[in-house]
């Protein structure tokens, strides 16, 4: 690492004296303000965004987050321009985008697959946009360079992608995104097909990345901890609509509806009733949000950490699994009835318990969602 | 165990057991595995060989042999003949016009096939097959009846033929090339970075495609080169008519020009294949 950022250092030194000032700099002027307002496309019959509405600050990382079709790459797809609205607007700085092409909106985009120029070298892969912009060899070269050294490349820069890794290729698809010095940064599932230790690395390196250039980028994952850990905001999405746009915590600890509170992070279904505004659960009355049909007999739906487990050996609850996680261990409980749940408990607490143990479950949220029971 | 293991079967795994084996024993089991594998291997080789070499002989033998010794004077009488310059000439100009007519034509049409209009693709791969199946002169006289006035006097229009008879052999040289990378990534990349359709096409797609483009230019020079039915029926002189009518007065000749086409035909072969390495050479040192 240090041989790449002497080597790196030298090269710019180098370039500096040969070229104008480093372009990379102006990158960080400010990210762009993007909006969807309305927007819907249609495929078929299949609607891949239903009024999809969300806007993105300047800087901002925002995560969009859903299940496979529910139409969080065809919002990016629609923003990169491939894609085109069949209504609503897209504004970029107050401007609608939607009838401009492509090529024409400063997009810098990493893709799923490997998507560098097979042909070309990182280092071309990396000056292809500048050469489009007409920027001279030197330039050019000089530009690529410096963003290759900032991923930490620069001693690949001759290489051809077939010479790559996967994660080295991602990272010369960021520069290469980066080096248009785009108004937006699109990533569509750029970690997907990394293996996990490259992509938590990738994760901090890109985060970091866009919070050092500030530049608006919008993340389309299936992968809740991506989400969760690089994004600003996250948007859930479901049948191309979102959910709720929130900051990780918020999604977690506050989820607007049932399909978000199982979509991220783990999720107690426990039969409850409703009276008012407040409901039964595991001997507690607490009070509730939920969609207007759960009513009356109700799942209740609560977090591992959200439930306390004591030993009991009266209680009617049995101890079935335990789960060592570092600082806490989850339990596998089976409630009277057909209910089980899961509950996370320091392992200090935890390891006086053990599996086949009588327990009593009690509920320590103080506020809590409820849904139809399923 | 391991003598029983032929060669093309020794795997990894095959390796690493020769490691682990003593060397006397290495050198008797290479020596039995390599025996059984190559005696096949050396008769489907032969046998494939022969027949295709043996009239490659037997016309050499012909065109190079006077009373029965060894000449060049059947080569060498080639040139005098008449009409030999123009129709060898004439061959290669079109062999160049149906290339460049091919090329322009089926790149653009294969791209947008595969990027635009996934759903003809098997139409195409029908459509391909259509001017292998269609006999020539059904062919030749579907052309003259939309051919422009202008090109009905001139051998020019045989290329617009050609290009029908090529098409098969360019769109699916092209159809291969396109199938062995992720088109619509790249294209998608190109034009997120601010590539047009033409940057596109010439900066990324095209030296992606630069085997399946060779591939297609050299299987349409050689069937330009080769054609004679179309020609005949179209009454000109191209280099396989010429031989054929000359074949009448001096066999010999005819022969030995036959074969002059075949090694001028692998020469204009080989410079392409090199003229497409060269470009690759110089195209990955100029950014480097």
């Amino acid at each position: 690492m240090t041989e790449v950022t002497t080597g790196s250092s030298a090269d710019r030194r180098t370039a500096a004296a040969t070229s104008p000032a480093p372009l990379i700099a102006t990158a960080a002027e400010g990210g762009a303000h993007v909006e969807f307002v309305g927007v819907t496309r249609s495929f078929g019959q299949t609607r891949a965004l239903d009024g999809l509405t969300v806007d993105i600050a300047p800087g901002e990382l925002l995560a969009l987050l859903g299940p496979s079709g529910c139409g969080k790459t065809t919002a990016l797809r629609v923003l990169a321009g491939f894609e085109h609205a069949d209504a609503g607007q897209v504004m970029v700085d107050g401007r609608d985008v939607i009838a401009v092409p492509a090529r024409k909106r400063d997009m810098g985009m990493v893709f799923q697959s490997y998507s560098l120029f097979p042909t070309m070298t990182a280092l071309d892969n990396v000056a292809y946009g500048l050469r489009l912009r007409k920027q001279s060899g030197p330039v050019r070269r000089h530009a690529a360079q410096e963003l290759l050294d900032m991923v930490g490349l620069a001693p690949q820069a001759k290489r051809y992608p077939h010479q790559m890794s996967g994660g080295q290729q991602q990272r010369v698809a960021l520069a290469r995104a980066l080096a248009i010095e785009p108004r937006v940064l699109l990533l569509d599932e750029p970690l997907s097909a990394l293996d996990a230790k490259v992509r938590i690395a990738l994760r901090d390196q890109i985060r970091a990345l866009q919070q050092r250039l500030g530049t608006t980028t919008l993340f389309v994952t299936h992968d809740q901890e991506e989400a969760l850990s690089m994004a600003d905001r996250v948007g859930v999405m479901r049948n191309g609509r979102l959910e709720q746009v929130a900051s990780p915590t918020e999604l977690y600890t506050q989820p607007a509806t049932p399909f978000v509170a199982e979509f991220v992070g783990t999720m107690n279904r426990i039969p409850g009733q409703t009276a008012d505004q407040q409901v039964m659960v595991l001997g507690s009355t607490v009070p509730f949000t939920g969609p207007p049909e759960a009513r009356g007999v109700v799942d209740v739906l609560v977090r591992p950490e959200g439930l306390a487990v004591t030993p009991d050996r009266n209680g009617d609850a049995i101890v079935t699994s335990h789960s060592f996680r570092g600082a806490v261990t989850r339990l596998g409980v089976q409630l009277s009835g057909d209910s089980a749940v899961w509950v996370d408990l320091s392992s200090d607490a935890a390891s006086t318990i053990t599996p086949g143990d009588p327990v009593r479950v009690t509920l320590t949220a103080t506020r809590v969602l409820v849904d139809v029971p399923q | 165990m391991v003598a029983d293991v032929t060669a093309p079967e020794l795997g990894l795994r095959g390796i690493a057991t020769e490691l682990n084996t003593p060397p006397r024993t290495r050198a008797r089991s290479r020596a039995r595995s390599i025996g059984r594998g190559n005696v096949t291997h050396i008769i489907v080789l032969t046998l494939t060989a022969v027949y295709f070499l043996l009239p490659l002989y037997a016309a050499g033998k012909f065109a190079l042999t006077v009373d029965g010794h060894f000449s060049w004077a059947g080569l060498k009488g080639i040139s005098k003949q008449d009409g030999f310059k123009d129709a060898f000439v004439l061959s290669f100009k079109l062999a160049l016009v149906t290339t460049l007519i091919s090329l322009a034509l089926m790149v653009p049409t294969a791209v947008l096939v595969h990027l635009r209009f996934p759903n003809l693709r098997r139409f195409f791969d029908g459509l391909t097959l259509l001017p292998i199946v269609i006999p020539p002169v059904v062919l030749i006289v579907g052309v003259l009846q939309v051919a422009p006035q202008k090109l009905k006097g001139t051998p020019y229009l045989l290329a617009l033929e050609y290009v029908v008879l090529a098409m098969p052999f360019m769109y699916r040289s092209l159809d291969a090339g396109l199938r062995s990378f992720d088109l619509r990534t790249i294209v998608d990349a190109s034009r997120s970075l601010g590539g047009g359709w033409l940057s596109t096409l010439w900066h990324v797609l095209l030296p992606n495609l630069r085997s399946a483009v060779l591939s297609g230019v050299v299987l349409t020079v050689a069937l330009v080169l080769g054609e004679y039915t179309m020609a005949t029926l179209d009454q000109y002189t191209t280099f396989p008519v010429w031989i054929v009518y000359n074949d009448q007065s001096s066999s010999q000749t005819s022969v030995a020009a036959s074969l002059l086409a075949l090694l001028v035909t692998w020469l204009v072969l080989i410079i392409i294949a090199a003229f497409g390495g060269q470009r690759r050479g110089r195209g990955n040192r100029e950014e480097a």
